[in-house]
């Protein structure tokens, strides 16, 4: 369960002042839902994610992920979720099995334990052939699926992926939206960042829009065909964000 | 602080790092290549153009001395020096290096010597330059020795003891033990070396940890574990001490061997510099003295330099967290190296002693009080405001690594 009451997070830019990289959001995901966070460039869904992971303080409001509060319990927090963005990325003169061990360390798992999930994990991903070569000659694809199986060492109940399909070509692509829609089906809460209108589409429960740091509109795809009486998300997305640029 | 974190972030490093060839080159193999390469390398040139230019027999000419045919004759008789013909350009020929040296004998040299009041002869040279200064001395000594056998004739012909121009003589005996020379002698280079490739030691594997990471994007990725900052901070501070202190290490190690293996060679075996202090000595041919340094300093010196690595350390690890990639790092640190030099080479500067006040000078302190250990001095009351000083700083900076690491500006900055 990810749950944000007012989360507000603003930074100092000493030429812009201050800046509301993500202003009064409030939002709840329940476990077997994904949420789609769609916004352009920009928009403020790379910062709520960050707070979200704990890898950014709140300035303002709170959230509650997996029943640990981000600001007071950001460790408790972090050994509950997986994280997987355009950005993070894998060491290069580890191996995958190397990588894979090294974050089931830091998330307390014990060596027997490691083994015995990176194999399943690599059973499921299909990374025998891969698993001992360093990750700087990988394929994207190959990184990407060492990517995921770091995430899921720890079987973490909460899920964030921040513009996971960013650069991707269409196989990879696809790939992780299978992979997204599995956690979804084994239960976990997912939230799924991205500005791909068709992604949130095929794959979201329920769809905030954020623009400006503020979640504009939010609800299911066919709540909000309705509300704004388009079919097409990227016409909803234009009359949501074009009405508050026009402002 | 959870020491298992650190423990499995540190080993992560070292793994990484190992891996690494800039961080091996400048924690291991330059560390290790450097004091042979200095040794035997440029040693071995330096001497086989020393020796080149001492075998060459240097060509000078004679201004004057048509007055003086017996000096002259005695002078292209030298096998010592090449008497060529005189130009008119000498100076020119001097300094475009088509002769070494030129004489001036003054008008009626030979007379002046019968008579007993000779003018001054004039030497010319060209300073700085190695076969010309080599030129100019076999003419001092040719005259020197014309000086002397005058004297002996005229004190003869008066029926006076030579003794009269030269009542006494003396020489030099050292008192010093082998270890004393060999501290007052590489005293102030060990230090020097130990100080930069400290600094060398733990700057790539700072950069490579902090700002390579942020530009390679797996600070993210590690930020995303549930472990501490604090903890990942040590972690990669110990990897960094371990870049400083194996550098120190290889370049010790390295310097032992090279000491060793040259002494040998030098004395035909036998000939340690490190470590044999007592033995070593014995082996010495008569009347010189091999230089050693003291064990007991050396361990002095590593004691130390520990918490100046620590220092070096921490600093290195927070200007790398503050760049927000691997070239930028480069561009903060190597200036920074100018600024650790400079302490380190006053320290090697004679007639610079240790003082309480310059015993709180980070770097400066630990140069000259190295110098000091490794001859076998130890002033107690300095070493503990230097160690206590340098704990205190390391601390310091540390603690701002810390402070860095928890600055979301700084950890995102792009």
């Amino acid at each position: 369960m990810i749950e944000a009451l007012h989360l507000t997070k603003t930074f100092r830019d000493k030429k812009r002042g201050e800046i509301r990289a993500a202003d009064d959001i409030s939002f709840r995901v329940s476990p077997g839902q994904i949420y789609g966070l769609l916004g352009a460039n920009g928009a403020g869904k790379t910062t709520t994610l960050r707070l979200l992971a704990t890898l950014l303080k709140p300035t303002g409001g709170s959230a509650t992920v997996a029943g640990c509060d981000v600001a007071r319990e950001p460790e408790k927090v972090r050994t509950q979720v997986g994280f997987l963005a355009a950005s993070t990325a894998l060491y290069g003169r580890l191996t995958a099995r190397e990588m894979i061990a090294y974050f089931g360390k830091l998330n307390g798992l014990a060596d027997a334990e490691i083994r015995a999930r990176t194999k399943r994990l690599a059973d499921e991903l299909g990374m025998h052939d891969f698993l001992d070569r360093r990750c700087d000659t990988f394929s994207t694809g190959m990184k990407q699926k060492t990517s995921i199986a770091r995430t899921l060492i720890h079987d973490p109940a909460v899920m964030i992926f921040d513009e996971p399909t960013l650069g991707l070509d269409v196989m990879t692509a696809r790939a992780i939206v299978k992979f997204v829609r599995e956690c979804r089906n084994r239960g976990k809460t997912v939230i799924y960042s991205t500005h791909v209108m068709s992604e949130v589409e095929k794959l979201c429960d329920t769809i905030g829009i954020i623009h400006g740091g503020k979640l504009m509109a939010e609800g299911t795809l066919t709540g909000l065909r309705a509300t704004f009486g388009e079919q097409d998300m990227e016409e909803i997305f234009v009359k949501i964000v074009g009405a508050e640029d026009a402002k | 602080m959870n020491w298992t974190n650190i423990l499995t972030i540190y080993l992560k490093e070292l793994k990484d790092s190992l891996r690494d060839r800039r961080t091996l080159l400048s924690t291991i193999i330059i560390p290790t290549l450097v004091m042979p390469l200095l040794t035997f390398g440029v040693g071995k040139v330096a001497s086989g153009v020393i020796g080149k230019a001492r075998s060459e027999t240097p060509t000078v000419m004679i201004l004057g001395g048509e007055d003086s045919p017996g000096v002259v004759a005695r002078l292209k008789e030298s096998k010592k020096i090449k008497v060529v013909p005189t130009s008119l350009d000498w100076k020119e020929d001097i300094t475009e290096k088509k002769v070494r040296a030129a004489v001036q004998l003054p008008e009626k040299f030979e007379a002046g010597l019968t008579a007993g009041a000779a003018a001054a002869v004039v030497i010319y040279h060209y300073e700085g330059e190695m076969k010309s200064s080599f030129g100019a001395g076999e003419l001092e000594k040719f005259f020197r020795e014309l000086r002397e056998e005058t004297t002996t004739e005229r004190l003869a012909e008066r029926s006076l003891p030579a003794t009269l121009a030269k009542p006494f003589d003396f020489k030099r005996e050292n008192v010093a033990p082998p270890e004393k020379v060999g501290g007052n002698l590489f005293g102030g280079v060990v230090p020097y070396l130990i100080i930069i490739l400290c600094f060398t030691g733990a700057m790539y594997p700072a950069m490579d940890l902090t700002a390579g990471e942020k530009e390679r994007g797996t600070m993210e990725t590690l930020l995303c574990s549930p472990v501490a900052r604090v903890d990942i901070v040590l972690g990669k501070f110990l990897m960094v001490l371990t870049g400083s202190l194996s550098a120190m290490g290889f370049m010790l190690l390295s310097m032992g061997v090279t000491a060793f293996v040259a002494g040998s060679l030098l004395m035909g075996g036998g000939g340690g510099a490190v470590a044999k202090a007592g033995s070593a000595g014995a082996s010495a041919p008569a009347g010189s003295v091999i230089p050693l340094i003291d064990p007991l300093g050396l361990v002095g010196v590593l004691a130390m330099v520990f918490p100046v690595a620590v220092l070096f350390a921490a600093v290195a690890l927070t200007i790398s967290l503050f760049a927000k990639s691997y070239k930028e790092a480069q561009s903060y640190l190597a200036p920074l190296m100018i600024v650790i030099i400079m302490p380190a080479v006053i320290g090697i500067l004679p007639g610079i002693d240790l003082n309480a006040r310059l015993a709180l000078v980070p770097l400066l302190n630990l140069s000259l009080v190295c110098k000091e250990m490794l001859s076998g001095v130890w002033h107690w009351n300095y070493i503990a405001i230097i160690f206590g000083s340098s704990c205190v700083y390391a601390a310091v900076a540390l603690w701002l690594a810390v402070k860095m690491f928890n600055r979301e500006d700084v950890i995102f900055r792009a």
